[in-house]
């Protein structure tokens, strides 16, 4: 996804006078041949993220269209007042492209992670997010956010499904239940080959979906009315519940029941090892996916 | 009330009148007045009729606290109406005791949290750069104290690096950072790559010459000395 988003980035700067990227060292090494081309549109801060967004958001302040990208933790969580001041309060946008996601760099544990980052940005009014689940996914997210003026943030990660889905429509059916379906099953960006996996067999609908925000809720109403249940369980790659509020307005004209699945709120894991061994200790992997719908959609 | 009558660096005081209830910050806006001035009636290529041109000069207010002489200012010069002073941190009133600048016109910043503007002046000058306009400058107005704060050191030595001279810090020094500045704050700025100049705020001709000498290659600082503030 990572060299998706650098090709498409790399090509725009070709193309459009508009965008500029700002990087805090983290992928400079990937923009140098970019840099050489677009010398005052490749900006290298070095390891200052403060200045970063602050950058970006004067970049913006001029009519161009900021590009932003290092590690999510130092993209969102460091410079947190710099993103509510200086680019929404600016009244002015800019796109945030993160990598690293939750814990793909679990090796390097905790000063790596940010399953918060989604949480996090959720507390700002006005901002795109999208959670790709493939490298071919990346353009058609990024491309029009290159061409507007919104406040996007695009979550990057090694990891993903096999195949690209559709994206940038909300919320796509890719296994629809019977009329009498236990309920809805949504999985976000990468999660959703495990959600398949761990639902073969159960009479739900799948759906999937790479924007988060603004969140389809008229998708997620109209397949839960088509369910035979208004039940919804919802697999997210960050912190558990960061769109349960979503997912509640979604359905507020019928009763339902929720479940929200991602990383754990009530701990910090102390963990390194690989993504892997964290998605099973969160529950996350297939199997764990899988014992929670049983649990959720009893027959 | 006519605006016109009202557009003299006499009428200043008369126009901040017109705002009460920021006593907290009234050492705040007292201690920017010169330099607005100066900058406004005599630096900066700006008006009203020109509030989008790209090729204005750009004035960012980091230091949002007491923002009454700023809101003097631009009523002098034709950017507000002045009976609007009058009702300035009512709920539907555009002038709060931050400055935002969607509701306040020639505003280019939104300010009051501290260390922002610097960030936001050094993005706007690559901006103005990168689109081959080299002519506007883009002035920011600081705080000594606010000096401490992280987010300026990594634009002073960011900016220095680059040698944006189209970018201007002042800063008015009324020693109210806690602890201080060694050497002195142009100093400071000098060894990040910046052309310093200090001055006593009050000598408008002195201070307008700090601010227009010429600093090919580099940005520049000026420091602008007030009377230290009283707690």
């Amino acid at each position: 996804m990572r060299e998706s988003f650098i090709d498409t980035v790399t090509a725009a700067l070709d193309t459009d006078p508009r965008p500029a990227v700002v990087l805090a060292d983290i992928s400079a090494d990937n923009f140098v041949q970019a840099a050489a081309r677009h010398p005052e549109r490749v900006v290298n801060v070095g390891i200052r993220e403060q200045l970063m967004i602050g950058v970006a958001g004067g970049l913006a302040l001029t009519g161009m269209r900021p590009v932003v990208h290092t590690y999510a933790p130092f993209l969102v969580e460091r410079p947190f007042e710099q993103v509510k001041l200086d680019l929404g309060h600016q009244d002015v946008g800019a796109v945030l492209v993160s990598v690293g996601a939750s814990y793909d760099g679990a090796g390097m544990g905790r000063t790596h992670m940010a399953p918060g980052d989604v949480a996090l940005l959720d507390t700002l009014p006005g901002w795109t997010v999208h959670v790709p689940g493939h490298a071919a996914e990346v353009p058609a997210l990024l491309g029009p956010a290159l061409r507007s003026d919104d406040r996007v943030y695009l979550r990057l990660s090694t990891r993903g499904n096999a195949a690209a889905r559709p994206v940038g429509q909300g919320l796509v059916v890719v296994r629809a239940g019977s009329a009498r379906s236990r309920g809805v099953v949504v999985a976000v960006g990468p999660m959703l080959d495990r959600v398949l996996a761990a639902t073969a067999g159960m009479d739900v609908t799948v759906g999937y979906l790479a924007t988060v925000r603004p969140f389809d809720r008229v998708g997620l109403n109209a397949a839960a009315a088509a369910a035979g249940h208004a039940d919804v369980m919802i697999v997210e790659p960050y912190l558990s519940g960061t769109s349960a509020h979503e997912v509640g307005e979604a359905l507020s004209d019928r009763r339902h029941r929720q479940l929200c699945l991602g990383v754990p709120r009530g701990s910090e894991l102390r963990g390194y090892g690989t993504p892997d061994d964290h998605d099973r200790a969160h529950g996350l992997d297939a199997a764990g996916i899988a014992a929670a719908a049983r649990d959720f959609f009893p027959e | 009330m006519p605006t016109k009558t009202f557009s003299r660096y006499a009428d200043l005081p008369a126009l901040i009148g017109l705002m009460t209830g920021d006593e907290k910050h009234r050492a705040a806006a007292e201690s920017t007045l010169d330099v607005l001035w100066v900058l406004y009636d005599r630096v900066l290529d700006v008006s009203p009729e020109r509030a989008d041109d790209p090729g204005r000069d750009r004035f960012l207010l980091s230091k949002g606290h007491g923002p009454a002489a700023y809101y003097a200012v631009l009523a002098a010069k034709g950017f507000l109406d002045v009976p609007t002073l009058r009702r300035w941190a009512e709920f539907d009133s555009p002038l709060g005791h931050h400055p935002d600048r969607v509701l306040v016109p020639g505003a280019e910043i939104g300010s009051g949290s501290l260390g922002h503007g610097l960030g936001l002046g050094l993005g706007t000058a690559l901006g103005l750069r990168a689109q081959g306009r080299p002519e506007p400058r883009v002035v920011v107005l600081l705080g000594d104290a606010e000096l401490d704060e992280g987010s300026n050191h990594e634009a002073i030595a960011v900016a220095g690096r680059f040698g944006l001279d189209n970018l201007t810090a002042v800063v008015i020094d009324n020693r109210s950072a806690s602890l201080g500045w060694p050497g002195g704050i142009a100093d400071r700025f000098s060894r990040e790559g910046w052309a310093a100049r200090s001055t006593v705020a009050r000598d408008h001709t002195a201070l307008h010459e700090a601010l227009t000498a010429p600093h090919h290659g580099r940005p520049l600082a000026v420091v602008a000395r007030v009377n230290p503030k009283e707690w």
